[in-house]
C-alpha cells in the first residue's frame, strides 16, 4: 500500500515540476480524484515533497468542503446548500440526513455504506432543495423523502442490487 | 522622517512604518489582539483601527502605512465604538468563566472588556463546544476560549520553525489544532510554551503541577526539596507588582521555606556542574577528534526539535543532561544517601521558566533505578500563584540564603538564564581546563544581548575556538541548514529554544515587551558583574562533589547520572 501510494503521489506530482506551496490545492484535488479521498499517508508524502508542515496541509484541506479524509461510501450523498436550496429548506434536509446516518459532513458511516458531502450549488435550482446520490439528482425534497431514499439505498445494498 | 498629526499633535514617523508603530513610539496606546511585535501584521482582529481625520474612514493601524500630512484620531468615538463592538462580538460565544480561568487577571480580552466598559452581553451566539486537549505533559489547549487571533500559529511557525498547529475548518467551525486534529502529545509540538505567552486569553495554559506539589508538602513521609532555575529570581518579582529586572533570589528562598519545602537549592549550582561536564566534553571532542560542532543540551524544547527535524545532528548534541535533571539526579543519588533518606521518599520539585521542562522531567531516559530525577515542575507563573496561596508577599519579606550543599553557585551558572550565558560560562571553564589559566576578560560581549544569532571567536592557547549562540528555533534552523549544507568552521554552539533564552521562556510572566526582556537580561549581567566567584570550576561546592562523589568530570558516575542519550522521533512534521 505504502509503495503504491508513493508511486501514485510521485505520478501526480510529476505534473507539477518545481511545485511550491502554490500548487498545493491542485495536487490535493488530483490526489483525491485518483484515490477517492486524501489518505493520511498521502498528506504526509505531499508535505515532505512540498516542504510544507502537515498541519498546514490539513488546515488548507479542511478549509474546503471538497476534500475528504475517509474513503467515499458505497452511496455518496451530496446535499446542495446553495442559496435557492437554502431558501427552500435544505438545512432541514441536511440535518435529517445527518441524523439518519449519524455522521457529519465529510465523513463516512462505519459500515462504509454512506458518505456525506455539502456542495455549494449543483445547478438544479428549479428543483430546490436537491441532493444527489452517486450523481443521481433528487429534487423538491422533503425530510420524508430523505428517509425513504436512504431506506431504499440500504435495501439495495442488502439485496446486492446496483444503483 | 515624515510628520503626521495624531489627535491634533504632531508626531514624527519613519517612512514605510505602520501607523501603530509611529503612534506607540509617541506613547499612545492602541489595543491589539493579533499583532506580534517584529512580525508582519495580519490585520485579523481589527482592534487597532484608527480614524483618518477628514474622511472618517477606520483603518487598521497595524498594517496601514504612514503618509506625510496624515491626520489620525486614535480614540475618536467611532474608533472606540468599533473596538467595543469587536470585544462584544468576541464575547458572544466566549465561555465567560473568568473566575475559573488561569488567565484571570492577566487576560488581554478581559482587560479590553474592562477598558472599553463592556457591561452586558450585547450579542449572544451559540457557545463553542470543543474538546479540551490535555494530552500534552506541558501545555493545555482549551479551544472554547480561543478567539482565533492566530498568534500561537504564527509564533509556532515563524518564530520557532515548528508549525505543529494551524487553523482547521472555516467559518463558525474554524478552530486551532494539530495535523489531523490529534492531541498535542503526538504532534511535532516541542512544548516550548511560546504560544502560551502570546495567547491573549486562557485558551493556552501550562499543565499545572500545583496540586501534586501541595500534596507532597502535606505528606509527612516525604522530604520535599526544591530547586529554582537561574532566570526565576529575576522574573518572579514581576508577578508581585515590582518592576522588571529585580533579583529576588533571597526572598524567594525565604518564601519557599515558609511554604514548607525542606531544602531550597539553586539550579545555578547544577548549571556549574553542567559546565564542568560540558566543557570537559568539548575539550575531549576538540582534542580527541569527536563530532563537532558540539551543541548544548540544556533546553528541552530544542532537544525534541533536533530529534524530530534534524536527527542527522543528534551526534552533535552534548550528552549532558540539563541542569534541572543533573541536580535532580544528585539530590536523589548523592544528597539523599548522605542524609540517610530513602530516595523514594524524596519529592524533588523544580521551579522552571519553561513548560518543556515538564516534558523533560517525564522522559523515560530520566529515570534511574525506576526513580525519576524530578517529581514535579512548576513554572514561574505557577510558583507565583502558590506563593500567593500561602499569603506571602515577596515585597515585604527578608531574604535568606539557599541550603547547602547545592546552594552555592558561581555567577557563570546564573548566566544560564540569558541567551549566550551557557557559552560564556563554558568558555571561561574550557579556557581554564586547557590552559590552566583564567580568561583575562571573563565577559564576552559578542555573545551577549537579544540578537537571534551571535557568533564569536575565542583564542584559547593559540587556537581560535569559534562559537555561535542562537535563540529561537526559527533562527536555529538557519544555522543548522548551513551546517547540514557543509559549514564546518564552528566548534561549539549554544542553542536556546526561546528568543532571548530562559528569561523569555514559556513559563515566565506573560510579557512580550522587549524592554522587559532587556531588564531581565541586565539583572543577570549585573549579578555576574558584581560577583567574586565568576567561574563554575572555582565553585567550592562543585569541587567538593567531584572529590566526595563523582570523581572526574566525564567519569563513570557522571556518565551514569549526569549524561543521557537521544533518539530520532517519528512525528508528523
Amino acid at each position: 500500500m505504502r509503495q503504491d501510494l508513493t508511486q501514485t503521489i510521485d505520478r501526480i506530482m510529476s505534473a507539477y515540476p518545481g511545485a511550491g506551496r502554490d500548487a498545493l490545492i491542485p495536487i490535493l484535488q488530483d490526489t483525491q480524484e485518483d484515490i477517492g479521498y486524501l489518505p493520511r499517508e498521502a498528506v504526509v508524502l505531499i508535505g515532505d515533497k512540498l516542504h510544507l508542515p502537515v498541519s498546514k496541509i490539513f488546515g488548507v484541506a479542511t478549509f474546503y468542503n471538497q476534500f475528504r479524509f475517509e474513503p467515499k461510501g458505497r452511496f455518496h450523498i451530496q446535499v446542495c446548500r446553495g442559496t435557492a436550496c437554502h431558501v427552500k429548506g435544505s438545512l432541514k434536509v441536511l440535518e435529517r440526513i445527518k441524523r439518519e446516518l449519524g455522521i457529519e459532513s465529510g465523513r463516512t458511516t462505519r459500515d462504509g455504506l454512506f458518505s456525506l458531502e455539502i456542495v455549494a450549488c449543483i445547478g438544479a435550482c428549479a428543483l430546490a432543495p436537491v441532493m444527489s446520490i452517486n450523481g443521481e439528482v433528487h429534487g423538491r425534497l422533503t425530510t420524508d423523502d430523505v428517509v425513504r431514499l436512504i431506506k431504499d439505498c440500504r435495501k439495495a445494498a442488502e439485496t446486492g442490487e446496483a444503483r | 522622517m515624515i510628520s503626521i498629526t495624531v489627535n491634533g499633535r504632531a508626531v514624527e514617523a519613519e517612512e514605510g512604518e505602520s501607523i501603530l508603530q509611529a503612534v506607540r513610539r509617541a506613547g499612545i496606546s492602541i489595543p491589539t489582539l493579533c499583532y506580534i511585535d517584529g512580525l508582519p501584521p495580519t490585520g485579523a482582529c481589527r482592534m487597532c483601527v484608527v480614524e483618518l481625520e477628514g474622511d472618517g474612514r477606520l483603518v487598521p493601524s497595524c498594517s496601514f502605512p504612514v503618509a506625510p500630512g496624515m491626520k489620525i484620531l486614535t480614540h475618536s468615538p467611532s474608533a472606540i465604538s468599533a473596538r467595543k463592538t469587536i470585544v462584544e462580538l468576541l464575547l458572544a460565544n466566549h465561555p465567560d468563566d473568568c473566575l475559573y480561568c488561569a488567565r484571570n487577571g492577566s487576560c488581554e480580552l478581559q482587560g479590553y472588556a474592562l477598558e472599553l466598559g463592556v457591561r452586558q452581553r450585547r450579542y449572544s451566539g451559540s457557545r463553542n463546544d470543543w474538546k479540551m486537549d490535555q494530552s500534552s505533559p506541558a501545555i493545555v489547549r482549551d479551544p472554547d476560549k480561543c478567539i482565533l487571533c492566530g498568534k500561537c500559529v504564527r509564533v509556532c511557525e515563524e518564530i520557532q520553525g515548528v508549525a505543529c498547529i494551524d487553523f482547521i475548518g472555516r467559518g463558525s467551525k474554524a478552530h486551532i489544532g494539530t495535523a489531523f486534529d490529534e492531541g498535542l502529545n503526538v504532534s511535532s509540538c516541542i512544548n516550548c510554551g511560546q504560544c502560551i505567552k502570546v495567547c491573549p486569553t486562557g485558551a493556552l495554559t501550562e499543565k499545572s503541577s500545583i496540586q501534586k506539589v501541595m500534596d507532597a508538602l502535606n505528606d509527612p513521609t516525604k522530604t520535599v526539596v526544591v530547586q529554582h532555575a537561574p532566570s526565576i529570581s529575576v522574573t518572579i518579582a514581576e508577578e508581585f507588582g515590582m518592576k522588571p529586572g529585580i533579583d529576588a533570589a533571597d526572598v524567594m528562598t525565604a518564601a519557599l521555606r515558609r511554604m514548607g519545602f525542606d531544602r531550597v537549592f539553586d539550579t545555578s549550582f547544577s548549571a556549574d556542574l553542567t559546565i564542568m561536564e560540558e566543557a570537559s566534553e568539548l575539550v575531549q571532542r576538540i582534542t580527541k577528534g569527536g563530532k563537532l560542532p558540539m551543541m548544548t543540551s540544556c533546553s528541552p524544547g530544542w532537544i525534541k526539535f533536533v530529534e524530530q527535524f534534524y536527527p542527522q545532528l543528534l551526534g552533535n548534541l552534548s550528552t549532558c543532561k540539563s541542569p534541572q535533571q543533573m541536580l535532580g539526579a544528585v539530590i536523589k543519588h548523592y544528597w539523599a544517601q548522605r542524609e540517610g533518606i530513602d530516595p523514594r521518599n524524596v519529592f524533588s520539585v523544580s521551579i522552571m521558566p519553561c513548560t518543556a521542562k515538564k516534558f523533560e522531567a517525564g522522559r523515560p531516559e530520566m529515570l534511574h533505578d525506576g526513580i525519576p530525577d524530578i517529581d514535579a515542575v512548576l513554572t514561574t507563573r505557577e510558583l507565583a500563584q502558590v506563593i500567593k496561596t500561602f499569603g506571602l508577599d515577596l515585597a515585604s519579606m527578608s531574604g535568606e540564603p539557599a541550603d547547602t550543599p547545592f546552594g552555592d553557585r558561581s555567577s557563570a551558572g546564573k548566566l544560564f538564564g540569558a541567551s549566550g550565558g551557557v557559552m560564556e560560562a563554558a568558555v571561561r571553564t574550557a579556557h581554564y581546563l586547557i590552559t590552566g589559566k583564567e580568561l583575562d576578560l571573563p565577559r564576552i560581549n559578542a555573545i551577549r544581548g537579544l540578537d537571534g544569532i551571535k557568533e564569536a571567536s575565542v583564542n584559547v592557547a593559540g587556537t581560535e575556538v569559534k562559537v555561535a549562540v542562537v535563540s529561537g528555533l526559527g533562527n536555529a534552523r538557519k544555522l543548522l541548514d548551513q551546517i547540514v549544507a557543509g559549514r564546518n568552521d564552528l566548534h561549539f554552539i549554544e542553542i536556546m529554544t526561546c528568543p532571548g533564552g530562559c528569561i523569555s521562556g514559556g513559563g515566565q510572566p506573560v510579557h512580550t515587551d522587549p524592554e522587559v526582556l532587556k531588564a531581565r537580561m541586565q539583572a543577570l549581567y549585573n549579578i555576574d558583574k558584581d560577583a567574586t566567584m565568576r567561574t563554575s570550576h572555582s565553585n567550592p561546592s562543585i569541587q567538593r562533589i567531584y572529590k566526595e562523589f563523582l570523581g572526574e568530570p566525564g567519569g563513570h558516575l557522571s556518565h551514569e547520572l549526569l549524561h543521557t542519550h537521544y533518539a530520532e522521533r517519528d512525528v508528523l512534521r
